[in-house]
């Protein structure tokens, strides 16, 4: 619940921050004025910095931190790895091969929605593949998965490296800033689809918590506790592939997010997935938007890459998080 | 709760696992299942707690095949302690961890209830986990570790325990102190055993398995005879009840020399 409420704060304080400053009272007025809450109109042209730039980024930040954290709280349980996240079975390669194939095709002519679908498509691909190669005798076996992902994930590497020595400098550019990660492209068309996704596959993944803990107990005990292992390993990484997609689709590859949260998490609230999956969503939430509030405000006029930020501000404190916590050294 | 296991086949990667295994544990039995590393008594345990389907035979737990039921089903009559049980349940206190044995009862919408709370205070006490309630699982010591997993399978309040080798790395009041718990329950059990010893001291009747087929069966005397410790473990030892009414093997001072033993177990 707290969490929630900071949530809204930091999403209010990362709307009226930017080139123009706008009080949060106003903010807040014209927010209000478009959910159908009545208010005061406000001026047209800070109505149009609110509700049609601001909003819609802060908005697809928020879901995109919430879907990559979830995604990686499921990885991580669902190989039995701590160091999955959520591009662990190889969808950040796929989706960057998408884009950089259109990105270098068709020089850009095809604009943000045609990367997003070839981003998508990209992405599916390859958990496709990594799927087919990670099974033995019809069950997908966790640390073959994993291996499977990295191979995949190679390359699809070469095929994406090779493409971007040929490419022009401004191509390799957009390029290099859609693998870093963005929302700058935030538009209130794409909202539906992403928070739909986002949404309902964190809803889903949370009914399965009580599943998600016995799975920590090891595979056959989880058996014996009434759980069909297999079944729920692959549905479980269906939906996660499905919501990491999505999100790398429409933001790029925003890197460390979905390792760090889950972690971050863990360690405070305990591993109890019924707890920890609405948690880590918030906290995914709020953390990206702050970078990105940061990505638009530390480089004036210019704006950073999210991966960048998301890896220079949140490696130091994940790292002194690390040391101050013991129960990790018994991992 | 009945367990009876008829005629099972079980065949992994072509070589054959478990042929023709037929045995019964009565309400209230304590059955031990012994022989040597590979003779299938892992495998054995898998298909009774539904993990391993077999090719042929059945496994019944009060009359059901375990198989015609669901998996949710079949884990709450049976609850099992594995080898593979530390897992990796980082961050999980203890009472989180008792608390997973209520998994079977709950669907996706299931939250926790009175029964819930009830049947893991329960299993805490019982196995007197209780001090540890609050502690981080991997900050236990291996003894306080096997008695919280015990406290798991009995907050699913089975009816049938399964147990891989429950009292491994067990210093030997560790391993005392658990076999009387498991006795104190009163649950039909099946327990795979190591130590002779120890499956002398808890179990109304043993299954000697080797090579994948039932060696012998029985009261525990009847099975542990010199002639099949030496057939099946190739050890030369006699076993015998003392006056305090506890089953001793003494074991000679070598093992039987290679070209002794046996090349095919005799039934």
């Amino acid at each position: 619940m707290a969490l929630t409420v900071v949530l809204v704060a930091v999403m209010m304080v990362a709307v009226s921050i930017g080139a123009v400053t706008i009080p949060l009272g106003d903010v807040w007025g014209i927010v209000l004025h478009h959910l159908g809450g009545g208010g005061a109109t406000a001026d047209p042209a800070l109505d149009q910095i609110v509700w049609n730039f601001r909003t819609p980024r802060v908005v697809l930040a928020a879901l995109v931190g919430a879907g990559l954290a979830v995604s990686g709280v499921v990885l991580q349980a669902v190989v039995a790895n701590p160091l999955a996240d959520p591009y662990v079975l190889g969808v950040s390669s796929g989706a960057s091969l998408g884009a950089v194939l259109v990105i270098t095709l068709t020089s850009g002519a095809l604009g943000g929605l045609g990367v997003s679908s070839a981003a998508f498509a990209g992405a599916v691909v390859a958990v496709v593949l990594v799927f087919l190669l990670g099974r033995r005798g019809g069950r997908l076996a966790p640390t073959r998965l994993v291996l499977s992902g990295v191979a995949v994930g190679y390359l699809f590497l070469a095929a994406t490296s090779y493409l971007q020595l040929r490419a022009t400098p401004t191509e390799l550019r957009t390029v290099m800033f859609w693998m870093l990660g963005s929302v700058a492209g935030a538009q209130w068309g794409q909202l539906p689809l992403v928070s739909v996704v986002v949404l309902t596959a964190t809803v889903a993944l949370a009914l399965f918590g009580r599943r998600l803990n016995a799975l920590l107990a090891g595979d056959e005990s989880a058996t014996a506790l009434g759980v069909d292992v297999h079944r729920l390993r692959a549905l479980l990484l269906v939906l996660a592939s499905l919501l990491t997609g999505t999100v790398i689709a429409v933001a790029g590859g925003i890197g460390f997010v979905g390792l760090m949260i889950p972690h971050l998490v863990r360690l405070a609230t305990g591993a109890d997935h019924r707890r920890l999956l609405p948690q880590a969503a918030l906290v995914g939430a709020i953390y990206l938007v702050v970078v990105d509030l940061l990505s638009r405000t530390v480089n004036r006029p210019n704006e950073l890459p999210l991966g960048i930020l998301t890896a220079l501000f949140g490696a130091p404190f994940f790292l002194w998080l690390l040391r101050r916590n013991k129960s990790l050294d018994s991992l | 709760m009945k367990l009876t296991v008829e005629q099972l086949h079980i065949t992994l990667d072509r070589n054959p696992i478990l042929r023709d295994v037929t045995l019964e544990a009565r309400p209230g039995d304590i059955v031990g299942l012994v022989g040597p590393n590979g003779s299938g008594k892992s495998t054995l345990l898998r298909t009774v707690y539904r993990s391993l389907r077999p090719q042929q035979g059945v496994v019944r737990v009060d009359g059901d095949d375990v198989w015609a039921l669901s998996a949710r089903d079949a884990a709450r009559r049976t609850a099992a302690v594995l080898q593979d049980s530390g897992g990796s349940p980082t961050g999980l206190c203890v009472t989180e961890i008792v608390a997973l044995g209520r998994t079977p009862h709950h669907g996706l919408l299931g939250r926790d209830g009175a029964d819930d709370h009830e049947a893991v205070e329960e299993a805490l006490d019982q196995c007197g986990a209780r001090p540890l309630a609050d502690r981080d699982f991997t900050s236990l010591s291996g003894g306080e570790r096997q008695r919280v997993l015990l406290a798991r399978a009995l907050a699913q309040r089975p009816r049938l325990l399964v147990l891989d080798e429950l009292t491994n790395h067990l210093d030997i009041r560790a391993r005392f102190e658990l076999l009387d718990l498991i006795r104190s329950t009163g649950i039909t059990t099946l327990a795979v055993l190591h130590d002779l010893d120890l499956a002398a001291r808890l179990c109304d009747h043993l299954v000697a398995l080797h090579r994948g087929e039932v060696v012998a069966a029985g009261p525990v005397l009847d099975v542990l005879t010199p002639d099949l410790l030496r057939d099946v473990f190739g050890v030369t030892a006699t076993a015998g009840r003392h006056p305090d009414g506890v089953v001793r093997i003494t074991y000679g001072a070598k093992p039987l020399a290679l070209d002794l033993l046996p090349e095919k177990a005799v039934s």
